[in-house]
């Protein structure tokens, strides 16, 4: 299969990128890694007329903790998160994550930055960040502006991202003493979009119980689900299984699925139920919790 | 719509091609340079029949546009064999038999060397995930994790 005609275009820094994208408007798109966008075009499921490249770019790839925050590069390269120890050794959920997106050939390519931007509630990204509490950070042609996770998935397919600006970096709080997150995805086989998935970040307090808690879920809506529902139900309670599993209940009704392939809405809003308790546990005892 | 012109170094000599954006590295390699050797399979980025490396890392070259590589280097099946002698890789899929019909063994090869490149001595585990992006849909794996690890084996004498 071979994409419709577009112009390519390979900017060396990003005022320049931002400048093709403010003079092309919903006619360009930004190429990360591609691993996404151009199965599209060869699909004839998107259409470009200009692609910009922002690979070219220097500075837009790196990993590294500063100022209280883990801060990743919109260009790094998922293969680069999968193979970092200080992913690995301070954000387990990160490290799950990764393992799980598309395989390992596609990570060599494919992006942090451009999983989110692309907006599909099939990836695995998303719901992470949402448990994480990330924040985003965009350039556009007035400057930079820093959006809240929260306020980023608007629709399928949809973000708040203009035409005219690119996603330059993640920021992700670092997380504080007894605290620990967990990715649990349910996936056909390898490289197939998540059945459900969900996303679990917890921080304990002294007394055992749940101080802060992230939790949402990936491909059961039209964006990734966060439930602050049951967020809200376990603040302030010991993880006991009972706890957990109301939790993951309310995780579950707050999704809202359709049928395909992988499965019925029940099966998929149970499987997210099942996934939800399992990602939560993991999250606790890796907080340290029971 | 432009084309241009780019230098990419494949197998380690420069080759120019001009061409139009959206042309996929995987037809650039098999129509403009007529190195076969990369198979074409799913063309969904699924199969990885298609895998070549790309400085070194193994990508499936039917979701890179050839203007993308532009500067870079690509190492394709073609390339493994050095003065007539297979690479220790192709060894392995020789001696333990490590393909039927032969359609995903171009992306396996490609995905075996770099793994090697890496880890000198990779467990089953490792194998199974580092070509869990190729498919083959013949023998089931078991003869090609096999070929691996004798080639894998073969570099550590070395």
């Amino acid at each position: 299969m071979i994409p419709a005609g577009f112009d390519y275009h390979a900017p060396a820094t990003l005022s320049e990128a931002v400048a093709l994208l403010s003079r092309y408007g919903e006619g360009a798109k930004v190429l990360s890694g591609g691993q996404s966008l151009l199965p599209l075009l060869k699909l004839r499921l998107g259409h470009a007329e200009h692609l910009v490249d922002i690979g070219r770019i220097p500075g837009l790839e790196y990993i590294k903790e500063e100022g209280g925050m883990l801060r990743i590069g919109g260009r790094t390269r998922e293969s680069a998160l999968e193979q970092s120890e200080l992913i690995r050794g301070r954000y387990p959920i990160l490290y799950d994550t990764v393992r799980v997106i598309a395989d390992p050939l596609v990570r060599n390519l494919a992006t942090v930055g451009g999983n989110l931007a692309h907006g599909d509630p099939g990836n695995d990204h998303p719901a992470t960040m949402l448990a994480l509490g990330a924040q985003v950070v965009a350039v556009g042609p007035s400057g930079e502006r820093v959006i809240p996770i929260d306020k980023f998935f608007l629709g399928l397919f949809t973000t708040a991202l203009q035409p005219d600006e690119i996603l330059t970096e993640i920021r992700v709080p670092s997380p504080p003493p007894r605290s620990g997150g967990a990715y649990v995805k349910l996936e056909r086989k390898v490289g197939d979009y998540a059945t459900a998935a969900a996303a679990a970040q917890v921080t304990l307090g002294a007394n055992g119980a749940f101080d802060h808690v992230g939790l949402a879920l990936t491909n059961v809506g039209p964006t990734p689900v966060r439930s602050q529902d049951a967020e809200d139900a376990l603040i302030g309670k010991r993880p006991t299984d009972a706890v957990i599993a109301e939790a993951a209940r309310r995780a579950a009704d707050a999704s809202s699925p359709t049928p395909d392939r992988r499965g019925s809405v029940e099966y998929k809003r149970d499987m997210a139920r099942v996934l939800a308790g399992r990602a939560l546990k993991q999250a606790v005892q890796r907080a340290g919790g029971q | 719509m432009a084309t241009h012109k780019i230098t990419v170094t494949v197998n380690g000599a420069a080759r120019e091609a001009d061409v139009e954006s959206r042309l996929l590295l995987v037809h650039l390699l098999r129509e403009s340079f007529r190195l076969t050797g990369t198979h074409i399979g799913c063309d969904t980025t699924h199969c990885g029949a298609c895998t070549v490396l790309l400085d070194g890392q193994p990508v499936k070259s039917c979701t890179v546009l050839a203007v993308q590589a532009d500067g870079r280097e690509v190492s394709t099946v073609e390339g493994l064999e050095r003065d007539g002698k297979l690479h220790p890789v192709q060894e392995g899929f020789w001696e333990k038999h490590g393909l039927q019909c032969g359609y995903c063994t171009p992306g396996m090869l490609m995905t075996g060397c770099a793994l090697l490149a890496r880890t000198k001595e990779p467990s089953e585990q490792d194998i199974r995930e580092a070509i869990s992006g190729n498919l083959c849909r013949c023998t089931g794996y078991v003869n090609i994790v096999q070929a691996i690890q004798y080639a894998a084996a073969k570099l550590r004498e070395r």
